[in-house]
């Protein structure tokens, strides 16, 4: 149970950065601050335990289950700890009919990793991910906010010795 | 038609046009100006109608219609909210839009917002974008330190606060209801309709959800009024659209065309995507983002009967589902011989089941059933009575669902099997040589 | 119109007309004129705000949009959740393309389910069955791997077996609308998703027993009752007691002399009439707990009064095991039920529900 593990809490940065988000939306809606904030939970930790779905909820002044839902529902949220860069590739047709499935496998064993995996090193975790909005420059990926396009092995080789040093 | 003119996308290689600065220098909130000194709302209301310009998300809805059904019950606030949120596969021009001009959505929410009488307006941005959020926020802010956003804009006493919104990773929140959904901070589950948003929308209140391109396009409707948009394009195709090219072409990326050039002259002109590359020959097209039926080289230029085919609603459309497709998002994917139609249509099946919420049954089950005997398919592993199997499931999912993602998960592969059944035969009857690496079938597509 | 006096409309369903009030839904309608031409409804659930349009079981087609615009609607809709208008014309059993969308929806609804009725205590009432059995088809075309999951206990009181579920919402909304407090929602997405509580949590608060009420199928069960009976070897009574938490208004279940569950009072669409407490339901199982009203009016067409699956077999020890089993020979079936049968024969659950089955038609 929840109840049990650690409590965890935000930066006073963040919890800062909370209150302007709910005052966003109007009174009595602040669950609409729901997304947003797990972004930020997701920024501060790197993914969103259950502990810290619990703390949004109690921020939020909603129930915890309602916090759980949305987070299960969306594929963007690490319900898990991941390793310090995510890649997470898109695997959808545009980018795969562009050598996409080539460029990835070729990541998979450049990391020695399956999707989902992350390296013993505890610095890479592959992701795959459906269509990015980036079409016309696959095949692509991306790592937090920044999109690789036009990739190819060679360039992943480039990316993967970048983040590593 | 009229000469070609770029009504969003003029200015969007110029330095510095995401700054608000450079912006203004190009005649950047000017429209803002104009609509709030000069016009009334349901002056611009009128104008975007006269303009003709239909829903750019998908689904091709006029715009001014969408306006006009509003509600507006005293003392009920009412929201613009903007569907930012693209994710059909093959469609990638809001994301260029944005990231490259993004004044012109801040201009264009207010001068929406003004005309629905709007005081808050939401920006709803997949979460990906997370760059271009803070891009957008930037935005805002420089137009709010200008005075051309916050309270009493302009000294005119109208107010404006614009809320960008992530999202977390969900194409049907692109479902503007769904989307609705996800805005309160919910799962981005659909709503049955009626009530449609115009009446009970965001917070239960009257809404308007608008496609980023759309709202871009209002601007220049206020600059240059309706009929001048009008003039451009063929019948109720009007104005351009931005065209998101990608696939075995030579110069993929985001084209904003006149409607109405043909299909041909897009392929194959330089100015646009430059034909297909290494000389190779097109096998299929994807008009309008993956949800459209495919089609096969011979459909693409020219309809069943003969006719030239037309980058336009109409035209795209001409055939039905028999012959034609749909001009959709405007996500043009093209393919050429080196393309296995069975396994990309298994990779947009497997799209659709994953992006599907699972409230309706039809889909939650359709979806995932389809995407399996695909696999198996692609995998030399299916019997000829499974291409039957997938007709008849995918017209069981077809219009008995709550939202159009059903539709979109069941178009791609009965129109895969319409035109190159063949195709598939062939991966079941020759399983040993169609699951060797690269292989691809070489046959002639069905003349339908 | 006069003022204040309710607007009434006229429909036609099936060829019945009836006159209902504006802002009724074709559901309701249909219900008024009778079951022989009321949808059926998987999700929709009338005591509970909210509930419909999810399952699609109750499409129908509009053949008139009304009176003043009589085009027909392009799609087939959802009844329980659209209003009528004035001239409606709507075709339920008689519309062909009715029937084929509806063989689709149980064929959805069944290619993840378990199959499992033989040892279901939902069996006999369980909604799904009757959907399939008035609305599918005896064979299955899904070949593929299907979808299961652990069973969990929603504390001490409730089972949670989610690969029975259809994912109707109704307990979700239950628990949003009947309790104080919701624990437990829909987790992941697609064909992914799930009733859960995330974290294991026992669902813990007077009026959850309800959820086991509201579900259509055997998803949410009562432990207490479970593997105790089969449900049409009990006879259901009215009965009520003074309660301070809820209506005490309640059906007891008997076999013999003994109380061995205790539920809310249904209407004929299997609806809850008043919602009761975990008390009544839970804790008050002796007679003496109980003003015993008589015995409840079951419907001619409930297996509770004649087994209206097969009714030549019912006379014979183990029926539905053997129609089950014959069943899942001719499909040829993998589901995980099957595979465990031998296990399941095993088990004391079963033989004592054998021994209940051979003691029954015994007598």
């Amino acid at each position: 149970m929840s109840e049990v593990e650690e409590r965890v809490a935000l930066t006073p940065e963040r919890l800062a950065k909370v209150q302007e988000i709910i005052k966003r939306y109007p009174a009595g809606q602040q669950k609409s601050a729901l997304l947003p904030i797990l972004h930020l939970v997701q920024e501060q930790f790197g993914w969103v335990s259950a502990a810290s779905m619990d703390m949004v909820a109690e921020l939020l002044d909603i129930q915890p289950v309602e916090v759980y839902e949305v987070t299960t529902f969306y594929t963007m949220f690490h319900l898990e700890p991941v390793g310090k860069h995510v890649i997470e590739y898109c695997r959808t047709g545009p980018c795969c009919n562009m050598g996409g499935e080539g460029v990835y496998d070729h990541l998979k064993n450049r990391l020695g990793i399956k999707e989902k995996e992350t390296t013993a090193d505890g610095v890479f975790t592959l992701k795959e991910v459906e269509c990015l909005a980036a079409c016309g420059w696959g095949p692509c990926f991306q790592i937090r906010e920044k999109f690789y396009l036009h990739l190819t092995n060679d360039k992943v080789d480039e990316i993967i010795d970048e983040l590593r040093n | 038609m009229a000469e070609i003119t770029k009504i969003l996308t003029e200015h969007i290689d110029k330095p510095g046009i995401e700054t608000f600065k450079v912006y203004r220098e190009n005649g950047g909130y000017n429209a803002v100006e104009k609509a709030l000194k000069e016009m009334t709302s349901d002056a611009i209301v009128e104008e975007v109608k006269k303009a003709g310009v239909r829903g750019r998300g998908g689904a091709g809805f006029p715009m001014g219609m969408k306006w006009s059904f509003l509600a507006k019950p005293e003392g009920v606030p009412r929201y613009l909210v903007c569907n930012a949120d693209e994710s059909e596969p093959g469609t990638f021009k809001d994301h260029y839009l944005m990231k490259s001009i993004p004044h012109l959505l801040i201009e264009g929410m207010i001068v929406s917002s003004f005309a629905l009488g709007a005081n808050k307006g939401f920006i709803y941005v997949r979460g990906e974008l997370m760059y271009v959020i803070r891009i957008l926020e930037n935005a805002i802010e420089e137009a709010k330190a200008a005075g051309f956003l916050g309270k009493n804009i302009l000294g005119t006493g109208y107010d404006l606060e614009l809320v960008v919104q992530p999202g977390g990773g969900a194409y049907i929140c692109g479902e503007e209801t769904a989307l609705l959904e996800s805005l309160e901070g919910k799962r981005g589950n659909p709503r049955n309709k009626p009530p449609f948003p115009a009446v009970k929308g965001l917070y239960q209140c009257p809404t308007v959800v608008n496609n980023v391109e759309s709202i871009a396009n209002t601007p220049w409707i206020v600059m240059n009024g309706g009929d001048k948009y009008a003039s451009f394009g063929v019948g109720r195709s009007t104005g351009t659209k931005l065209i998101s090219a990608s696939g075995h072409i030579n110069k993929p990326g985001v084209y904003e065309i006149p409607l109405g050039i043909s299909v041909r002259e897009f392929m194959e002109s330089d100015e646009y995507c430059g034909g297909i590359r290494h000389g190779h020959q097109l096998k299929a097209l994807v008009a309008g983002g993956s949800s459209v039926p495919i089609l096969p080289a011979h459909l693409v230029y020219e309809t069943a009967e003969g006719n030239e085919r037309l980058m336009t609603y109409e035209s795209l459309s001409d055939g039905g589902f028999a012959s034609g497709t749909m001009l959709g998002s405007g996500g043009f994917i093209v393919m050429d011989e080196t393309t296995c139609i069975v396994r990309n249509t298994w990779n947009f099946s497997r799209f659709y089941a994953h992006e599907s919420c699972g409230q309706c049954s039809p889909c939650r089950e359709g979806t995932g059933w389809m995407t399996k005997v695909l696999e198996r398919i692609e995998n030399g592993k299916g019997s000829m009575s499974d291409i039957d199997l997938l007709v008849d499931v995918a017209k069981k999912i077809e219009g008995n669902t709550i939202c159009p993602l059903g539709d979109a998960a069941a178009w791609p592969v009965a129109s895969a099997i319409r035109h190159f059944r063949d195709e598939f035969e062939w991966h079941i009857t020759n399983p040993t040589e169609a699951t060797k690496p690269g292989a691809i079938y070489r046959g002639e597509p069905i003349l339908a | 119109m006069e003022e204040n006096k309710v607007e009434l409309v006229t429909v036609t369903i099936d060829g019945h007309q009836v006159e209902v009030e504006a802002g009724t839904t074709i559901m309701q309608a249909a219900r008024k004129i009778g079951p022989e031409v009321a949808p059926p409804a998987m999700c929709y659930y009338k005591p509970l705000e909210g509930t419909g349009g999810k399952c699609r079981a109750c499409l129908v087609k509009v053949a008139q949009g009304s009176t003043r615009d009589p085009r027909p609607m392009p799609k087939l809709i959802a009844s329980c959740i659209t209003q009528v208008q004035d001239g409606m014309v709507i075709e339920n059993f008689t519309s062909p393309e009715v029937i084929e969308a509806r063989k689709g929806v149980v064929e959805f609804l069944l290619i993840n389910h378990p199959l499992d009725c033989p040892v279901c205590d939902q069996a006999g009432e369980c909604h799904l069955q009757d959907f399939s059995f008035n609305h599918g088809v005896g064979t299955t075309r899904y070949e593929e791997e299907r979808r299961t999951f652990e069973k969990e206990d929603l504390g001490d009181k409730i089972q949670l077996h989610m690969t029975r579920c259809i994912l109707c919402y109704r307990c979700v909304k239950t628990a949003d609308q009947i309790t104080d407090k919701r624990v437990h929602g829909v987790m992941n997405r697609g064909d992914h998703a799930e009733i859960s509580t995330y974290i294991e949590k026992a669902i813990d608060n007077d009026f959850s027993g309800n959820m086991i009420d509201v579900c259509p199928v055997g998803a949410l069960t009562d432990k207490t009752y479970r593997f105790k009976n089969r449900v049409w070897f009990s006879k259901p009574y009215d009965a009520h007691r003074d309660c301070d938490k809820c209506c005490g208004k309640v059906h007891l279940w008997y076999r013999g002399e003994e109380v061995i569950r205790v539920t809310g009072r249904k209407n004929m669409w299997g609806e809850v009439e008043d919602f009761i407490c975990n008390t009544c339901r839970f804790d008050k199982k002796e007679s003496s707990d109980w003003t015993i009203e008589g015995p409840t009016k079951v419907s001619r067409h409930s297996v509770i009064s004649a087994n209206k699956y097969r009714a030549d077999l019912i006379s014979k020890p183990e029926f539905a095991l053997k129609v089950a089993e014959s069943q899942y020979k001719q499909i040829n079936d993998d589901r995980p039920f099957l595979k465990e049968l031998p296990e399941i024969k095993k088990s004391e659950d079963y033989q004592g529900l054998m021994k209940q089955n051979k003691d029954y038609f015994r007598k």
